[in-house]
Protein backbone atom coordinates (compact mmCIF):
# COMPACT_ATOMS: atom_id res chain seq x y z
CA UNK A 1 0.00 0.00 0.00
CA UNK A 2 1.51 3.52 -0.69
CA UNK A 3 1.82 5.88 2.02
CA UNK A 4 -1.01 7.90 0.90
CA UNK A 5 -3.41 4.92 1.01
CA UNK A 6 -2.28 4.30 4.22
CA UNK A 7 -2.99 7.84 5.49
CA UNK A 8 -6.24 8.16 4.56
CA UNK A 9 -7.19 4.73 6.12
CA UNK A 10 -5.72 5.43 9.19
CA UNK A 11 -7.77 8.77 8.61
CA UNK A 12 -11.01 6.80 7.73
CA UNK A 13 -10.84 4.46 10.78
CA UNK A 14 -10.16 7.92 13.22
CA UNK A 15 -13.23 9.16 11.67
CA UNK A 16 -15.34 5.97 12.51
CA UNK A 17 -14.02 6.36 16.24
CA UNK A 18 -14.79 9.37 16.75
CA UNK A 19 -18.24 8.98 15.33
CA UNK A 20 -18.67 6.18 17.74
CA UNK A 21 -17.73 8.33 20.34
CA UNK A 22 -20.59 10.88 19.79
CA UNK A 23 -23.28 8.16 19.15
CA UNK A 24 -22.15 6.41 22.80
CA UNK A 25 -22.52 9.99 24.46
CA UNK A 26 -25.48 10.83 23.09
CA UNK A 27 -27.46 7.69 23.91
CA UNK A 28 -26.94 8.53 27.30
CA UNK A 29 -29.03 11.34 27.20
CA UNK A 30 -32.15 9.64 25.67
CA UNK A 31 -34.42 12.33 27.54
CA UNK A 32 -32.52 15.11 26.31
CA UNK A 33 -33.07 13.17 22.23
CA UNK A 34 -36.91 13.49 22.43
CA UNK A 35 -36.52 17.00 23.57
CA UNK A 36 -34.24 17.74 20.69
CA UNK A 37 -36.40 15.73 17.77
CA UNK A 38 -39.33 17.91 19.36
CA UNK A 39 -37.33 21.37 18.94
CA UNK A 40 -36.34 19.89 15.43
CA UNK A 41 -39.56 19.52 14.15
CA UNK A 42 -41.16 22.94 15.36
CA UNK A 43 -38.03 24.60 14.03
CA UNK A 44 -38.90 23.32 10.86
CA UNK A 45 -42.32 24.71 10.73
CA UNK A 46 -41.37 27.78 12.07
CA UNK A 47 -39.37 28.22 8.99
CA UNK A 48 -42.06 27.17 6.40
CA UNK A 49 -45.05 29.21 8.22
CA UNK A 50 -43.53 32.44 6.70
CA UNK A 51 -43.32 30.73 3.46
CA UNK A 52 -46.89 29.94 3.57
CA UNK A 53 -48.16 33.68 4.88
CA UNK A 54 -45.63 35.65 2.05
CA UNK A 55 -46.75 32.80 -0.65
CA UNK A 56 -50.15 33.52 0.29
CA UNK A 57 -50.44 36.69 -0.44
CA UNK A 58 -48.85 36.36 -3.91
CA UNK A 59 -48.90 33.50 -6.40
CA UNK A 60 -45.07 33.54 -7.27
CA UNK A 61 -42.28 36.31 -5.84
CA UNK A 62 -39.38 37.76 -7.97
CA UNK A 63 -39.55 34.46 -10.67
CA UNK A 64 -40.40 31.72 -7.39
CA UNK A 65 -43.66 30.38 -7.23
CA UNK A 66 -44.10 28.39 -3.73
CA UNK A 67 -43.48 25.50 -4.76
CA UNK A 68 -39.95 26.52 -5.98
CA UNK A 69 -39.04 28.21 -3.03
CA UNK A 70 -39.79 25.48 -0.90
CA UNK A 71 -36.67 23.40 -2.78
CA UNK A 72 -34.84 26.33 -1.69
CA UNK A 73 -36.31 25.78 1.87
CA UNK A 74 -35.84 22.26 1.45
CA UNK A 75 -31.94 22.61 0.80
CA UNK A 76 -31.42 24.98 3.56
CA UNK A 77 -32.41 22.46 6.07
CA UNK A 78 -30.66 19.64 4.69
CA UNK A 79 -27.39 21.97 4.95
CA UNK A 80 -29.03 23.40 8.30
CA UNK A 81 -28.89 19.45 9.59
CA UNK A 82 -25.31 19.24 8.02
CA UNK A 83 -24.31 22.43 9.90
CA UNK A 84 -25.71 21.79 13.13
CA UNK A 85 -25.11 18.08 13.46
CA UNK A 86 -21.44 17.86 11.86
CA UNK A 87 -20.05 21.67 11.94
CA UNK A 88 -21.12 23.67 14.88
CA UNK A 89 -20.68 21.39 17.66
CA UNK A 90 -16.87 20.25 17.16
CA UNK A 91 -15.68 23.57 16.38
CA UNK A 92 -17.82 25.63 19.14
CA UNK A 93 -15.68 23.14 21.34
CA UNK A 94 -11.97 24.57 19.22
CA UNK A 95 -13.73 27.89 20.99
CA UNK A 96 -13.27 26.46 24.36
CA UNK A 97 -10.29 24.89 23.63
CA UNK A 98 -8.47 27.97 22.93
CA UNK A 99 -10.01 29.66 25.73
CA UNK A 100 -8.68 27.64 28.58
CA UNK A 101 -5.09 26.26 26.93
CA UNK A 102 -6.59 22.46 26.51
CA UNK A 103 -5.84 22.90 22.65
CA UNK A 104 -2.56 21.07 23.67
CA UNK A 105 -3.84 17.57 24.17
CA UNK A 106 -5.27 17.94 20.46
CA UNK A 107 -2.29 19.69 18.85
CA UNK A 108 0.22 16.90 20.78
CA UNK A 109 -2.08 13.75 19.32
CA UNK A 110 -0.27 12.28 16.22
CA UNK A 111 -2.83 13.68 13.28
CA UNK A 112 -3.92 16.42 11.76
CA UNK A 113 -5.27 19.14 14.47
CA UNK A 114 -8.06 19.94 12.07
CA UNK A 115 -8.92 16.98 11.20
CA UNK A 116 -9.39 16.26 15.11
CA UNK A 117 -11.05 18.89 16.06
CA UNK A 118 -13.38 19.38 13.22
CA UNK A 119 -14.40 15.75 13.87
CA UNK A 120 -14.52 15.61 17.79
CA UNK A 121 -18.38 15.94 17.72
CA UNK A 122 -21.61 15.03 15.95
CA UNK A 123 -25.04 15.37 17.28
CA UNK A 124 -26.83 12.30 15.91
CA UNK A 125 -30.21 13.80 16.34
CA UNK A 126 -29.75 16.04 13.50
CA UNK A 127 -31.02 13.01 11.47
CA UNK A 128 -34.49 14.35 12.02
CA UNK A 129 -33.67 17.21 10.54
CA UNK A 130 -32.51 15.74 7.26
CA UNK A 131 -35.72 13.50 6.69
CA UNK A 132 -37.45 16.70 7.00
CA UNK A 133 -35.32 18.59 4.37
CA UNK A 134 -36.34 15.22 2.46
CA UNK A 135 -39.92 15.38 2.78
CA UNK A 136 -40.18 19.25 2.19
CA UNK A 137 -38.04 18.27 -1.25
CA UNK A 138 -40.83 15.51 -1.84
CA UNK A 139 -43.67 17.84 -1.24
CA UNK A 140 -42.08 20.77 -3.24
CA UNK A 141 -41.94 18.22 -6.37
CA UNK A 142 -45.10 16.84 -5.92
CA UNK A 143 -46.77 20.82 -6.25
CA UNK A 144 -44.43 21.13 -9.65
CA UNK A 145 -45.84 17.80 -10.51
CA UNK A 146 -42.73 16.77 -12.01
CA UNK A 147 -39.76 15.03 -10.83
CA UNK A 148 -35.54 16.69 -11.27
CA UNK A 149 -33.93 15.01 -14.71
CA UNK A 150 -31.11 12.50 -14.05
CA UNK A 151 -28.82 15.35 -14.98
CA UNK A 152 -30.07 17.67 -12.61
CA UNK A 153 -29.64 15.33 -9.84
CA UNK A 154 -26.34 15.04 -10.67
CA UNK A 155 -25.56 18.75 -10.30
CA UNK A 156 -27.51 19.19 -7.49
CA UNK A 157 -25.21 16.56 -5.86
CA UNK A 158 -21.85 18.34 -6.93
CA UNK A 159 -23.20 21.11 -5.83
CA UNK A 160 -24.38 19.97 -2.24
CA UNK A 161 -20.66 18.58 -1.75
CA UNK A 162 -19.41 22.39 -2.87
CA UNK A 163 -21.67 23.98 -0.48
CA UNK A 164 -20.66 21.61 2.30
CA UNK A 165 -17.02 22.81 1.68
CA UNK A 166 -18.09 26.34 1.99
CA UNK A 167 -19.90 25.96 4.77
CA UNK A 168 -17.12 24.28 6.85
CA UNK A 169 -14.67 26.87 5.36
CA UNK A 170 -16.26 29.72 6.38
CA UNK A 171 -17.01 27.78 9.99
CA UNK A 172 -13.11 26.98 10.49
CA UNK A 173 -12.73 30.97 9.28
CA UNK A 174 -14.99 31.91 12.23
CA UNK A 175 -13.06 29.64 14.68
CA UNK A 176 -9.55 31.09 13.73
CA UNK A 177 -10.64 34.60 14.52
CA UNK A 178 -10.44 32.93 18.15
CA UNK A 179 -7.16 32.52 18.23
CA UNK A 180 -7.26 36.70 17.79
CA UNK A 181 -10.01 37.59 19.87
CA UNK A 182 -10.61 34.97 21.91
CA UNK A 183 -14.43 35.15 22.99
CA UNK A 184 -15.87 34.23 19.43
CA UNK A 185 -18.45 31.75 20.88
CA UNK A 186 -20.90 35.23 20.16
CA UNK A 187 -19.67 34.58 16.58
CA UNK A 188 -21.01 31.69 15.92
CA UNK A 189 -24.41 32.64 16.96
CA UNK A 190 -24.38 35.64 14.25
CA UNK A 191 -23.16 32.96 11.85
CA UNK A 192 -25.87 30.99 12.73
CA UNK A 193 -28.35 34.08 12.54
CA UNK A 194 -26.55 34.71 9.17
CA UNK A 195 -27.05 31.84 7.98
CA UNK A 196 -30.93 31.28 8.20
CA UNK A 197 -31.35 34.30 5.57
CA UNK A 198 -30.52 31.35 3.29
CA UNK A 199 -33.52 30.09 3.38
CA UNK A 200 -34.90 32.71 1.27
CA UNK A 201 -33.80 32.39 -2.56
CA UNK A 202 -31.08 34.85 -2.73
CA UNK A 203 -32.81 36.54 -6.00
CA UNK A 204 -35.75 37.79 -3.81
CA UNK A 205 -33.12 40.17 -2.40
CA UNK A 206 -32.13 43.50 -4.33
CA UNK A 207 -28.93 45.59 -4.27
CA UNK A 208 -26.51 45.55 -1.45
CA UNK A 209 -28.62 42.40 -0.02
CA UNK A 210 -28.08 40.17 -3.24
CA UNK A 211 -23.84 41.49 -3.69
CA UNK A 212 -23.63 40.59 -0.16
CA UNK A 213 -25.26 36.98 0.01
CA UNK A 214 -24.04 35.89 -3.07
CA UNK A 215 -19.98 36.78 -3.47
CA UNK A 216 -19.20 38.08 0.26
CA UNK A 217 -21.32 35.04 2.18
CA UNK A 218 -22.19 33.54 0.00
CA UNK A 219 -25.55 31.57 0.76
CA UNK A 220 -26.60 31.97 -2.90
CA UNK A 221 -23.71 29.39 -3.69
CA UNK A 222 -25.01 27.41 -1.09
CA UNK A 223 -28.96 27.01 -1.47
CA UNK A 224 -30.44 29.17 -4.37
CA UNK A 225 -27.80 27.67 -6.92
CA UNK A 226 -28.53 23.88 -6.27
CA UNK A 227 -32.04 24.51 -6.28
CA UNK A 228 -32.00 25.79 -9.21
CA UNK A 229 -29.90 23.07 -10.65
CA UNK A 230 -32.37 20.58 -9.09
CA UNK A 231 -35.07 22.72 -10.99
CA UNK A 232 -33.16 22.43 -14.12
CA UNK A 233 -32.68 26.16 -14.92
CA UNK A 234 -29.04 26.71 -13.71
CA UNK A 235 -26.77 27.51 -16.99
CA UNK A 236 -23.61 26.03 -16.84
CA UNK A 237 -21.20 29.25 -16.81
CA UNK A 238 -22.74 29.94 -13.62
CA UNK A 239 -22.38 26.22 -12.34
CA UNK A 240 -18.93 26.08 -13.16
CA UNK A 241 -18.45 29.65 -11.57
CA UNK A 242 -19.53 28.44 -8.53
CA UNK A 243 -17.66 25.57 -8.21
CA UNK A 244 -14.65 27.23 -8.94
CA UNK A 245 -15.54 30.00 -6.49
CA UNK A 246 -16.10 27.18 -3.41
CA UNK A 247 -13.04 25.41 -4.20
CA UNK A 248 -10.64 28.91 -3.76
CA UNK A 249 -12.82 29.18 -0.51
CA UNK A 250 -11.94 26.31 0.98
CA UNK A 251 -8.33 26.32 0.30
CA UNK A 252 -7.96 29.85 1.48
CA UNK A 253 -9.70 28.75 4.70
CA UNK A 254 -7.41 26.43 5.00
CA UNK A 255 -4.32 28.44 4.85
CA UNK A 256 -5.62 30.79 7.39
CA UNK A 257 -6.37 27.98 9.87
CA UNK A 258 -2.95 26.86 9.47
CA UNK A 259 -1.18 30.17 10.07
CA UNK A 260 -3.88 30.83 12.87
CA UNK A 261 -2.53 27.51 14.35
CA UNK A 262 0.79 29.06 14.42
CA UNK A 263 -0.32 32.08 16.97
CA UNK A 264 -1.57 30.25 19.60
CA UNK A 265 0.16 30.19 22.51
CA UNK A 266 -1.65 28.11 25.57
CA UNK A 267 -1.99 29.97 28.80
CA UNK A 268 -0.92 27.61 31.00
CA UNK A 269 1.78 25.36 29.59
CA UNK B 1 -34.79 43.50 52.93
CA UNK B 2 -36.61 45.76 50.91
CA UNK B 3 -34.97 48.70 52.14
CA UNK B 4 -31.38 47.28 51.68
CA UNK B 5 -32.51 46.40 48.60
CA UNK B 6 -33.16 49.54 47.56
CA UNK B 7 -30.10 51.20 49.14
CA UNK B 8 -27.61 48.82 47.21
CA UNK B 9 -30.15 48.92 43.89
CA UNK B 10 -28.36 51.94 42.19
CA UNK B 11 -25.13 50.90 42.78
CA UNK B 12 -25.61 47.17 41.74
CA UNK B 13 -26.88 49.25 38.31
CA UNK B 14 -23.51 50.27 38.62
CA UNK B 15 -21.78 47.38 38.08
CA UNK B 16 -23.77 46.14 35.83
CA UNK B 17 -23.19 48.82 33.43
CA UNK B 18 -19.36 49.11 33.79
CA UNK B 19 -19.98 45.08 33.20
CA UNK B 20 -21.75 45.52 30.09
CA UNK B 21 -19.48 48.32 28.60
CA UNK B 22 -16.14 46.01 29.69
CA UNK B 23 -18.07 43.45 26.87
CA UNK B 24 -19.23 45.54 24.77
CA UNK B 25 -17.27 43.67 21.64
CA UNK B 26 -19.92 40.64 23.04
CA UNK B 27 -22.60 43.01 23.45
CA UNK B 28 -22.67 44.32 20.16
CA UNK B 29 -22.01 40.89 18.38
CA UNK B 30 -24.92 39.78 19.74
CA UNK B 31 -26.85 42.66 19.04
CA UNK B 32 -26.16 41.72 15.34
CA UNK B 33 -27.48 38.31 15.67
CA UNK B 34 -31.08 39.84 15.64
CA UNK B 35 -31.42 40.41 11.71
CA UNK B 36 -34.34 38.92 11.16
CA UNK B 37 -36.40 41.33 10.88
CA UNK B 38 -34.39 43.17 8.49
CA UNK B 39 -34.73 40.29 6.26
CA UNK B 40 -38.10 39.76 6.57
CA UNK B 41 -38.84 43.30 5.32
CA UNK B 42 -36.56 43.37 2.40
CA UNK B 43 -39.07 40.22 1.67
CA UNK B 44 -41.94 41.73 2.40
CA UNK B 45 -40.90 45.08 0.45
CA UNK B 46 -40.42 43.31 -2.55
CA UNK B 47 -43.80 41.78 -2.35
CA UNK B 48 -45.73 44.98 -1.51
CA UNK B 49 -44.03 46.68 -4.90
CA UNK B 50 -47.31 46.18 -6.62
CA UNK B 51 -49.94 46.97 -4.13
CA UNK B 52 -50.06 46.97 -0.85
CA UNK B 53 -50.79 43.23 1.87
CA UNK B 54 -54.03 43.40 3.70
CA UNK B 55 -54.03 47.11 5.65
CA UNK B 56 -49.61 46.73 5.07
CA UNK B 57 -48.37 49.16 1.92
CA UNK B 58 -44.34 48.74 1.64
CA UNK B 59 -44.06 51.92 4.50
CA UNK B 60 -46.29 50.13 6.89
CA UNK B 61 -44.04 47.14 6.55
CA UNK B 62 -40.97 49.56 7.16
CA UNK B 63 -42.89 50.62 10.20
CA UNK B 64 -43.61 47.40 11.47
CA UNK B 65 -40.48 46.12 11.30
CA UNK B 66 -38.08 48.46 12.39
CA UNK B 67 -40.11 48.61 15.65
CA UNK B 68 -40.09 45.26 16.12
CA UNK B 69 -35.96 45.29 15.69
CA UNK B 70 -35.95 48.21 17.88
CA UNK B 71 -38.83 46.70 20.49
CA UNK B 72 -37.35 43.46 20.70
CA UNK B 73 -33.82 44.82 21.22
CA UNK B 74 -34.52 46.81 23.62
CA UNK B 75 -36.59 44.52 26.02
CA UNK B 76 -34.57 41.17 25.15
CA UNK B 77 -32.62 39.63 27.76
CA UNK B 78 -30.62 36.53 28.63
CA UNK B 79 -31.28 36.05 32.19
CA UNK B 80 -32.29 32.18 31.32
CA UNK B 81 -28.68 31.37 29.90
CA UNK B 82 -27.15 32.60 32.89
CA UNK B 83 -29.67 30.99 35.50
CA UNK B 84 -29.44 27.39 34.11
CA UNK B 85 -25.54 27.57 34.33
CA UNK B 86 -24.90 29.16 37.55
CA UNK B 87 -27.64 26.18 39.17
CA UNK B 88 -25.33 23.52 37.24
CA UNK B 89 -22.25 24.46 37.45
CA UNK B 90 -23.16 25.89 41.39
CA UNK B 91 -21.79 29.42 40.97
CA UNK B 92 -24.99 30.32 42.20
CA UNK B 93 -24.13 29.07 46.22
CA UNK B 94 -22.23 32.46 46.27
CA UNK B 95 -25.44 34.61 45.58
CA UNK B 96 -27.47 32.96 47.98
CA UNK B 97 -24.82 33.74 50.63
CA UNK B 98 -25.25 37.20 49.53
CA UNK B 99 -27.53 39.09 51.88
CA UNK B 100 -29.65 40.36 48.83
CA UNK B 101 -32.23 38.22 47.19
CA UNK B 102 -30.38 36.20 43.75
CA UNK B 103 -33.38 37.50 41.77
CA UNK B 104 -33.29 40.67 43.06
CA UNK B 105 -29.52 41.11 41.52
CA UNK B 106 -30.34 39.40 38.77
CA UNK B 107 -33.11 42.54 37.83
CA UNK B 108 -30.27 44.61 38.63
CA UNK B 109 -27.80 43.43 36.26
CA UNK B 110 -30.34 42.85 33.34
CA UNK B 111 -31.85 46.34 33.22
CA UNK B 112 -28.18 47.97 33.37
CA UNK B 113 -27.88 46.67 29.98
CA UNK B 114 -31.16 48.69 28.93
CA UNK B 115 -29.33 52.54 28.59
CA UNK B 116 -26.95 50.81 26.30
CA UNK B 117 -28.94 49.12 24.52
CA UNK B 118 -31.14 52.40 24.04
CA UNK B 119 -28.16 54.06 23.02
CA UNK B 120 -27.77 50.95 20.20
CA UNK B 121 -31.28 51.30 18.67
CA UNK B 122 -31.34 55.13 18.72
CA UNK B 123 -30.23 54.87 15.05
CA UNK B 124 -32.85 52.20 14.14
CA UNK B 125 -35.30 54.61 16.14
CA UNK B 126 -34.44 58.02 14.04
CA UNK B 127 -33.85 56.04 10.73
CA UNK B 128 -37.74 54.95 12.02
CA UNK B 129 -39.14 58.23 12.54
CA UNK B 130 -37.30 59.27 9.23
CA UNK B 131 -38.85 56.68 6.55
CA UNK B 132 -42.35 56.32 8.56
CA UNK B 133 -42.91 59.01 10.88
CA UNK B 134 -46.25 60.09 9.75
CA UNK B 135 -47.47 56.19 10.53
CA UNK B 136 -46.70 56.50 13.94
CA UNK B 137 -49.23 56.98 16.98
CA UNK B 138 -46.83 59.17 19.17
CA UNK B 139 -48.72 62.40 18.28
CA UNK B 140 -51.81 61.17 20.27
CA UNK B 141 -50.41 61.36 23.87
CA UNK B 142 -52.93 58.42 24.99
CA UNK B 143 -51.42 55.85 22.88
CA UNK B 144 -48.03 57.11 23.73
CA UNK B 145 -48.34 56.68 27.23
CA UNK B 146 -49.84 53.21 26.70
CA UNK B 147 -47.24 52.76 24.38
CA UNK B 148 -44.44 53.74 26.88
CA UNK B 149 -46.33 51.37 29.81
CA UNK B 150 -46.42 48.80 27.51
CA UNK B 151 -42.63 48.84 27.20
CA UNK B 152 -41.98 48.31 30.22
CA UNK B 153 -44.44 45.73 30.84
CA UNK B 154 -42.97 43.56 27.55
CA UNK B 155 -39.51 43.54 29.87
CA UNK B 156 -40.80 42.30 32.75
CA UNK B 157 -43.09 39.70 30.87
CA UNK B 158 -39.57 38.96 29.18
CA UNK B 159 -37.44 38.83 32.53
CA UNK B 160 -40.00 37.19 34.43
CA UNK B 161 -40.51 33.79 31.74
CA UNK B 162 -37.15 33.70 31.61
CA UNK B 163 -36.65 33.17 35.06
CA UNK B 164 -39.20 30.68 35.40
CA UNK B 165 -37.91 28.70 33.01
CA UNK B 166 -34.55 29.78 34.59
CA UNK B 167 -35.63 28.36 37.31
CA UNK B 168 -36.85 25.15 36.08
CA UNK B 169 -33.61 23.77 35.93
CA UNK B 170 -33.55 23.36 39.63
CA UNK B 171 -35.82 20.26 38.83
CA UNK B 172 -35.19 19.05 34.83
CA UNK B 173 -32.13 18.62 32.85
CA UNK B 174 -33.16 20.25 29.72
CA UNK B 175 -34.43 22.91 30.82
CA UNK B 176 -32.48 25.22 28.07
CA UNK B 177 -34.14 22.51 25.52
CA UNK B 178 -38.13 23.48 26.96
CA UNK B 179 -36.92 27.11 26.59
CA UNK B 180 -35.80 26.64 23.05
CA UNK B 181 -39.08 25.14 22.48
CA UNK B 182 -40.56 28.50 23.47
CA UNK B 183 -38.58 30.67 21.38
CA UNK B 184 -39.92 28.63 19.01
CA UNK B 185 -43.28 28.94 19.09
CA UNK B 186 -42.40 32.91 20.36
CA UNK B 187 -41.01 33.61 16.93
CA UNK B 188 -44.23 33.04 15.63
CA UNK B 189 -46.80 33.74 18.28
CA UNK B 190 -45.06 37.21 18.86
CA UNK B 191 -45.45 38.86 15.51
CA UNK B 192 -41.73 38.53 15.37
CA UNK B 193 -41.14 37.43 11.90
CA UNK B 194 -44.52 38.40 10.76
CA UNK B 195 -47.25 40.41 11.43
CA UNK B 196 -49.95 38.43 13.57
CA UNK B 197 -52.75 39.79 11.21
CA UNK B 198 -51.53 38.47 8.17
CA UNK B 199 -51.80 34.76 10.03
CA UNK B 200 -54.70 32.51 9.09
CA UNK B 201 -57.75 32.80 10.80
CA UNK B 202 -57.80 30.47 13.66
CA UNK B 203 -53.64 31.06 14.05
CA UNK B 204 -54.39 34.57 14.68
CA UNK B 205 -56.91 34.18 17.59
CA UNK B 206 -54.68 31.82 19.21
CA UNK B 207 -51.80 34.34 18.74
CA UNK B 208 -54.37 36.98 20.97
CA UNK B 209 -54.56 35.02 23.35
CA UNK B 210 -50.79 33.61 24.28
CA UNK B 211 -48.62 35.75 26.78
CA UNK B 212 -45.89 36.08 23.70
CA UNK B 213 -47.68 38.90 21.97
CA UNK B 214 -47.64 41.00 24.18
CA UNK B 215 -44.19 40.73 24.70
CA UNK B 216 -43.39 42.46 21.39
CA UNK B 217 -46.25 42.11 19.06
CA UNK B 218 -48.74 44.68 21.09
CA UNK B 219 -46.19 46.87 21.63
CA UNK B 220 -45.42 47.73 18.40
CA UNK B 221 -48.66 47.62 17.10
CA UNK B 222 -49.59 50.31 19.66
CA UNK B 223 -46.45 52.38 18.34
CA UNK B 224 -47.04 52.43 14.28
CA UNK B 225 -50.98 53.11 14.75
CA UNK B 226 -52.52 48.68 13.96
CA UNK B 227 -54.63 49.65 17.40
CA UNK B 228 -57.06 51.56 18.44
CA UNK B 229 -57.22 53.33 21.83
CA UNK B 230 -59.76 51.57 23.48
CA UNK B 231 -58.13 48.43 22.19
CA UNK B 232 -55.03 49.01 23.43
CA UNK B 233 -55.72 49.86 26.70
CA UNK B 234 -57.53 46.86 26.93
CA UNK B 235 -54.57 44.90 25.84
CA UNK B 236 -52.21 46.78 28.22
CA UNK B 237 -54.83 45.68 30.91
CA UNK B 238 -53.51 41.84 29.54
CA UNK B 239 -50.51 42.53 29.26
CA UNK B 240 -49.98 43.04 32.98
CA UNK B 241 -52.07 40.66 34.13
CA UNK B 242 -49.85 38.47 32.25
CA UNK B 243 -46.76 39.94 34.46
CA UNK B 244 -48.53 39.89 37.23
CA UNK B 245 -49.23 36.06 37.06
CA UNK B 246 -45.45 35.38 35.52
CA UNK B 247 -44.33 37.16 38.55
CA UNK B 248 -45.68 34.83 41.17
CA UNK B 249 -44.90 31.61 38.50
CA UNK B 250 -41.58 32.49 38.39
CA UNK B 251 -40.87 33.15 42.27
CA UNK B 252 -42.72 30.01 43.50
CA UNK B 253 -40.76 27.96 41.23
CA UNK B 254 -37.83 29.27 42.76
CA UNK B 255 -38.60 29.13 46.12
CA UNK B 256 -39.49 25.25 45.47
CA UNK B 257 -36.04 25.06 43.58
CA UNK B 258 -33.90 26.45 45.76
CA UNK B 259 -34.83 24.42 48.51
CA UNK B 260 -33.87 21.20 46.90
CA UNK B 261 -30.70 23.15 45.34
CA UNK B 262 -27.45 21.76 46.60
CA UNK B 263 -23.65 22.74 45.25
CA UNK B 264 -20.53 21.34 46.32
CA UNK B 265 -17.94 24.05 46.63
CA UNK B 266 -19.44 25.56 44.83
Amino acid sequence: MTVAAETLARYARLLRLQFRMSGITAMQYRADFIVRGLLAVMWIGVTLLPFAVVFGSRPAIAGWSFAEALVVVAWFTLLKAFLEGAVSPSLTAVVEHVRKGTLDFVLLKPADAQFLVSTAKFEPWRVIDFIGALLIFAYAFHLLGRWPAPSAVALALVFLLVAVFILYSIWILVVSAAFWVVKVDNLSYLFGSAFDVARWPVTIFKGTLRFVFTFIFPLAVMTTYPAEALLGRLSGYTAVKAIVGGVVFAAIARRVWLRALRLYTSASS
Amino acid sequence: MIRSALRAYPTLLRVGISGVIAYRAEFLIWILTTNMPLVMLAIWHEVAADGPVGRFDQKQFTAYYLAILAVRLLTSTWVVWQMSMEIRDGTLSAKLLRPLHPLIAYSAEHLAAVPLRFLVISPIAVILVLTAGDRLAVRDPALLAIFLASLVGAWLLIFFTMVLMGALSFFIESALGLFELWLAIHAVMSGYLIPLESLPGWVRQVAHVLPFRFMLGFPVETLVGLETRSAALADLGIQWAYVAIFCAAAITVWRAGVRRFAAYGG
